[in-house]
């Protein structure tokens, strides 16, 4: 009983994939069911830290705008110490409600340096969830102008393992080891989801980031792995690149790449690269997918502390995110009008926010957004 | 109980590696280095002919092109040193990749070394030549000065950027292992007396070439207690040099605001641990123009040796095409450790003046110039 667009975003995942494929690539019927109750979808908001509350408002104003027949949950859960309620508890209604809706629109929940034993919240949630796969698409937008033109690239991070994995302790005082994990499993997993997704994408080529000269054990299986993935799509071209060379193309030649998969904390550092090369953090969208979950968030991860509650935050991000949450249910007439929207107003200079030398607020800017889609019909 | 198998492993095996003694309590007196005296100070004397003896090691491929040039330059330049070449292709001995003993003898009598790229042998089992001699020498700070270069166009100009990367442990510890088939552990490893080592010779680093700020950068939010560590260190480093500010920032934050505009990082130093600076050093080189246009300097505490950290490009070798800036680069950088200021500012402006012109400028640069023209356009420069 799958829903059809949903069936439609998991059959495009799993193109390709053999019905040998072992370990956790999944059949098709364990992919995706977003509930849809009364003709609505439920979703789980999390606005965030920072800016998260400012460019939530955004959000749901412009689905309102457009009818967009979603219903919100909104779950205040933080990383900041504050608020009536533990942050632990939140956190877990948040997982709670995500695992019931299988569908999220998320903010950057601040994490403390300070605070030892507390984990990030934003790692432990993709943990829990295990929504491995981070989407980050890094795209020029057409009427506003960057250092480099016709950037086009797309990053595949690995979420739940890696550098990320949490483990770390204190040997003696002074000395402490952190663990890098890297699992075939896992690797397998996330090559598979690289390579089905460039294929439902019209993308040519696979590019596998990694350290493995240095690294040789951990990246080298991961590279190794991806590169055997990488032999069942014939169709798709398909090599691999060192993390610092990679950054070094990034910078001078990034027309170059086209979808890049890497492990967790590699994809932290292109990911933001990439940000920089076509406009900040304020316009990269971003999706979080594992087997049953998809959470849409901004996709270079930065709270905006700094910027808080001074109506300065760009809501392009989450808009886009947002958008690209509503192509995933099928809902394309929706998110095209608003991506649409969003970008029309990005090109016009007069309505852009700070972050992009512009001087609006985000309320103009929503406002913006908002007549472009009246206009537009 | 599985959990603790995993974690003890590694730690008995750092235990066992590092000799360690129990006087921890002291750990702020790492080497031998007074708190006030330099961190890795250049020991070289000159000899009875009044010059310093600085080891060549020219490399593979273009190297030994690039290195003639150098030498060319510094003849021309006069500047009092006699060079010594060696040869530093690796020997299995013990199953162990090793250096010939001259070069070591060599690089160890004169205190100093100047680089050319090295082909590292592909196949298993070679650990990286880079790698050998890190660690042989214990080269503990890689330096990464990136500067603009007038007359040679890139989507960023006026990039001015220092980073000091820790080189000997961190993602590249080289501890790993497979735990069971299809899961492998990779230790990150930070210690307090290595961190603090790096930290004070970035601090010690931004006093020399007068930058007023130190800037750490961490991912102190996710690797709490390793980045944390190091950042730790930090702080209490920076307490020693109160005439230079200091901060950290997260590097993601860096990532992105580096590549958005460089320009802010003009007036400061960076220093952070080894994977982060392995890829922002490159991501820095990328602003001005690549590997061919960028110096850089491995420290340690007995002796440094400068290098250009470009290929050796194979495909043409012989044939006078080849780039020397970046060799030429990291000599300067050596002659600002030796001492002999004056000289490198000599032969520095004389290769930006050149390089502005952009009339004898090598093919990677969009010239015609054959390697030795380019040098003789310097040598010309220099008076």
């Amino acid at each position: 009983m799958l829903v059809r667009s949903s069936q439609r975003a998991a059959q495009s995942l799993l193109r390709g994939s053999r019905p040998t494929a072992r370990g956790m690539a999944s059949v098709s019927t364990d992919i995706f069911k977003p509930t849809k109750f009364g003709g609505k979808y439920t979703v789980t908001l999390i606005p965030g830290d920072g800016i998260g509350a400012e460019v939530s408002e955004t959000v749901k104003e412009v689905f309102k705008a457009d009818n967009v027949p979603v219903e919100w949950e909104q779950v205040d859960v933080s990383g900041m110490e504050s608020g009536s309620k533990p942050s632990d508890d939140l956190f877990r209604e948040a997982v709670a409600s995500l695992k019931r809706n299988k569908l999220g629109l998320k903010g950057i929940l601040h994490t403390p340096v300070e605070r030892s034993g507390h984990q990030s919240f934003n790692v432990a949630l993709r943990q829990e969830l295990d929504i491995y796969a981070s989407i980050v698409l890094i795209k020029n937008i057409p009427g506003y102008e960057t250092r480099h033109k016709n950037v086009d690239f797309c990053i595949i991070r690995e979420n739940t393992e890696g550098e990320y994995s949490g483990l770390e302790h204190q040997s003696v005082p002074g000395v402490v080891e952190s663990l890098k994990i890297i699992t075939r499993a896992k690797s397998e997993r996330i090559a598979k989801f690289a390579f089905a997704f460039a294929l439902a994408n019209n993308r040519k080529k696979v590019t596998c980031i990694h350290k493995a000269n240095i690294m040789k054990l951990a990246d080298g299986l991961f590279r190794n792995t991806v590169k055997k993935v990488g032999e069942d799509y014939p169709t798709l071209e398909s090599n691999d690149m060192i993390v610092d060379n990679a950054s070094m193309q990034c910078v001078s030649r990034p027309q170059q790449f086209d979808v890049m998969v890497m492990p967790n904390l590699y994809g932290g550092i292109l990911s933001n690269i990439g940000a920089g090369l076509v406009g900040g953090p304020g316009i990269v969208p971003g999706c979080n997918m594992g087997r049953e979950v998809a959470v849409f968030e901004p996709g270079c991860r930065h709270v905006g502390l700094d910027i808080k509650d001074k109506g300065q935050a760009n809501p392009s991000a989450l808009l886009l995110s947002a958008s690209m949450m509503l192509r995933h249910v099928g809902l394309d007439d929706h998110a095209n009008r608003i991506s649409k929207a969003v970008y029309d107003v990005i090109a016009d200079p007069k309505s852009r926010t700070r972050d992009m030398g512009g001087n609006a607020t985000t309320q103009q800017f929503t406002r913006a957004v908002l007549d472009k889609m009246e206009a537009s019909g | 109980m599985v959990a603790t198998r995993l974690i003890a492993r590694p730690a008995c095996r750092y235990l066992a590696r590092a000799s360690f003694t129990p006087s921890w309590t002291q750990a702020r007196s790492y080497a031998a280095i007074a708190k006030n005296d330099r961190v890795a100070k250049f020991l070289g004397t000159k000899g009875n002919d009044g010059k310093y003896t600085v080891t060549l090691i020219e490399g593979d491929g273009i190297g030994p092109e690039i290195a003639q040039s150098v030498k060319d330059i510094f003849t021309a330049a006069k500047v009092p040193i006699k060079w010594e070449s060696v040869d530093v292709t690796p020997q299995l001995k013990d199953g162990r990749t090793v250096i010939p003993q001259e070069a070591i003898d060599s690089v160890t009598r004169n205190y100093v070394a100047l680089k050319g790229p090295l082909a590292t042998p592909i196949g298993k089992g070679h650990v990286s030549l880079n790698l050998t001699l890190r660690r042989t020498f214990n080269l503990f700070a890689n330096v990464r000065p990136c500067k603009s270069i007038a007359g040679y166009q890139t989507p960023y100009d006026n990039v001015d950027t220092v980073l000091i990367r820790e080189n000997t442990e961190g993602e590249y510890s080289g501890i790993e292992h497979i735990v069971v088939d299809g899961v492998v552990q990779s230790i990150k490893l930070i210690t307090r007396a290595a961190s603090e080592r790096v930290l004070r010779f970035a601090f010690q680093y931004a006093l020399e070439v007068g930058k007023p700020k130190v800037r750490v950068v961490h991912k102190a939010t996710i690797m709490k207690m390793s980045d944390g560590l190091f950042l730790r260190t930090a702080r209490d480093v920076a307490k020693e040099f109160p005439q230079i500010e200091f901060d950290a920032e997260l590097l993601d934050n860096t990532c992105l605001k580096m590549v958005t505009d460089p320009a802010p990082y003009a007036d400061l130093v960076l220093v952070m641990p080894n994977l982060y600076g392995d890829i922002l050093s490159d991501l820095c080189a990328g602003l001005i123009g690549g590997l061919g246009l960028t110096p850089s300097g491995n420290i340690g505490d007995e002796c440094s040796i400068f290098e250009a950290v470009h290929g050796s490009a194979p495909d043409i070798a012989g044939k006078g095409l080849a780039n020397p800036t970046a060799l030429l680069l990291s000599s300067i950088m050596m002659l600002q450790h030796m001492g002999l200021h004056q000289h490198a500012e000599q032969i520095q402006t004389a290769i930006f003046k050149v390089l502005a012109e952009g009339k004898t400028i090598t093919g990677d640069l969009g010239g015609k110039a054959k390697t030795h023209e380019y040098a003789g356009a310097v040598i010309k420069a220099l008076n």
